[in-house]
């Protein structure tokens, strides 16, 4: 034994793999911001940082004219309906896919009996939806549905339904992965199927994290919904964009002021719902 | 015939050989007990025969049926008449008492009646029942990371009370509950091995407990059956070979008691 072995004790065998990725990332990461240009002396270049001050100048005051805000708060109400519609759709696409291809969740996983190769094969399609749904943006979607079903809110909700339906598929099956799965393995050795484990062997530790990322999925849907707004899908978008063209600063600013609001708003309800679920 | 293994071997995916060339068979309505050091593939064991892992060699016949070559219908059907109590239990935090002890039904019942039930306890009788035996009849409504780990563990053996089992088996049911109460746990799973006649097999750790509850012994080290005894016949040099690797051999509340003179087994149980 090697006097260093002696004062060290037998070497950690996952250091290396682990500095390995570590300046892998960091290498990764490096020409990505140089791609991007990425360079913070652009801000504090004298005339940039004067035409950036005018532009934010033209913001104030803001836009409180009664009429105004009346339209802001039908436009709003349009907004968190269609997001809040959007994602209704999306977790009736995402839940079911999330649970169809969910690993830990497979029978055949701890031993098949004869026929799993069905379940194996069928799991694969699912995975390339979930992956198509979410890998085309939701503005790309909402170009799509505008031609489908026509200028107006039902394109936007399409939109968020199925391209957050493939987030939300993703990223619950990958919670559900990163949970403990003896209690489902456990039921699924007893003789349980995939939904009944589900429900008795992970909703009880999952449900914080799922209720928590489908509140801040919905916060996304809302912002995405605003943007969609730019291609004619209405509420909050649409009205920013007319006040964008009409270069009413003080109307864009009210307009992100409500923006705020909102995340605010979805803030305090996924800390409700935390709450109430933990 | 219960359980019947015949050559039945198991290395790990780490290339680790867990189980090797074990052939036992086990009659309906017997009550065995697997004891052995740790890391000797007690819970290897317990795993195969619960068919929960598939051997990599030998044959293995459970309840009467050769599970590996099952359709996916059978098996799953095969699979909800064994019920096994696992050493650290398989519950949710956050999941009640109740709904975690009728969860050993649910591979029995329709898909309908699981989900209802957690709309609603389709069984509060059922659970309570059962829990009482364990003695923890107060905890039917909380919530089971609030419980204490021997508690926790007693939930699980309730769980399998009341899923019926045809096949009973447990690995090491009693490695947090406290000695008083680990052999009324032990007494109640060879109660209702008795009652229902059904074949009992089960990993402990503590020795004189093995001894005292079961009518015949195998004693397991490195993944080999050492022997295969009634406990009359289990000598105190035996039991030293067994445990050769750790200090003493193990008993109830980890009170090292030497295997000399009068030898463990006639130590006085309480029950
Ligand atoms: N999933 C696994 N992968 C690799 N090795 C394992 C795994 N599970 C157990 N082992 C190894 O197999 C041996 C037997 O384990 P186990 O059956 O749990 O023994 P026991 O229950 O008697 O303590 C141990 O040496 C353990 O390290
Ligand atoms: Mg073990």
């Amino acid at each position: 034994m090697s006097a260093a072995a002696a004062v060290w004790g037998p070497r950690d065998p996952s250091a290396l793999p682990r500095a390995a990725l570590t300046v892998l990332i960091i290498a990764l990461l490096w020409p990505g911001f140089r791609l991007a240009e990425f360079d913070l002396a652009v801000l504090f270049d004298p005339r940039n940082r004067d035409t950036v001050g005018k532009f934010i100048g033209t913001f104030f005051p803001l836009a409180t004219s009664a009429d105004f805000l009346q339209l802001l708060l039908k436009s709003t109400l349009e907004t968190l309906a269609i997001a809040t519609a959007g994602m209704v759709i999306a977790m009736l696409v995402g839940c079911p896919l999330a649970l169809f291809v969910t690993r830990s969740l497979s029978i055949s996983r701890i031993g098949p009996g004869r026929g799993y190769i069905l379940g194996r094969v069928l799991r694969l399609p699912a995975r390339f939806a979930l992956m198509l749904f979410r890998s085309i943006p939701e503005i790309v979607w909402a170009l799509l549905f505008v031609r489908a079903v026509g200028l107006g809110p039902a394109a936007g909700l399409l939109a968020i339904g199925v391209a957050y339906g493939g987030m939300l598929g993703k990223v619950y099956s990958e919670i559900l992965e990163s949970g403990d799965v003896r209690p489902t393995t456990a039921l699924l050795e007893t003789g349980s199927g995939r939904f009944v484990a589900f429900f008795y062997g992970m909703w009880p530790a999952a449900l914080p994290e799922l209720v928590s990322y489908t509140v801040y999925r919905w916060e996304c849907a809302v912002r995405a919904s605003v943007i969609m707004g730019f291609v004619g899908a209405g509420g909050l978008g649409q009205q920013m964009e007319l006040s964008m063209r009409m270069l009413n600063g003080g109307e864009v600013s009210t307009i992100l002021l409500i923006f705020l609001l909102l995340v605010v708003l979805a803030d305090t309800l996924s800390a409700l719902l935390r709450k109430l679920t933990a | 015939m219960s359980l019947r293994l015949d050559g039945v071997g198991l290395v790990y995916s780490n290339g680790y050989r867990a189980v090797n060339g074990v052939s036992i068979s086990i009659g309906a309505g017997e009550r065995v007990a697997i004891i052995g050091p740790s890391g000797a593939g007690k819970s290897t064991l317990l795993r195969l025969i619960a068919t929960a892992q598939r051997p990599a060699t030998g044959a293995i016949e459970v309840l009467g049926a050769a599970p590996w070559i099952l359709g996916r219908g059978a098996l799953r059907k095969l699979r909800s008449r064994i019920g096994m109590v696992h050493q650290a239990p398989p519950i949710p935090p956050r999941q009640r008492v109740v709904t975690a002890v009728l969860a050993g039904r649910v591979g029995q019942w329709p898909m309908w009646k699981g989900l209802a039930s957690l709309a609603y306890p389709v069984d509060v009788a059922g659970a309570q029942s059962v829990l009482a035996r364990m003695e923890i009849t107060d905890k039917l409504f909380e919530r089971c990371d609030r419980l204490s780990g021997g508690q926790l563990q007693r939930v699980g053996v309730a769980r399998v009370l009341y899923q019926q089992p045809d096949l009973m088996l447990a690995d090491e049911p009693v490695s947090a509950v406290d000695p008083a109460l680990s052999d009324r746990v032990i007494s109640e799973l060879n109660r209702e091995a008795v009652a229902r006649r059904i074949t009992l097999v089960a990993s402990l750790h503590a020795v004189d407990l093995a001894l005292h509850w079961f009518p015949r012994i195998i004693g397991l080290r490195a993944g080999e059956v050492e022997f295969d005894l009634p406990p009359v016949r289990v000598t105190d040099a035996m039991l030293r070979e067994l445990y050769a690797s750790e200090a003493t051999v193990p008993t109830q509340g980890d009170q090292p008691l030497a295997v000399e003179a009068a030898g463990i087994r006639r130590k006085p149980m309480c029950s």
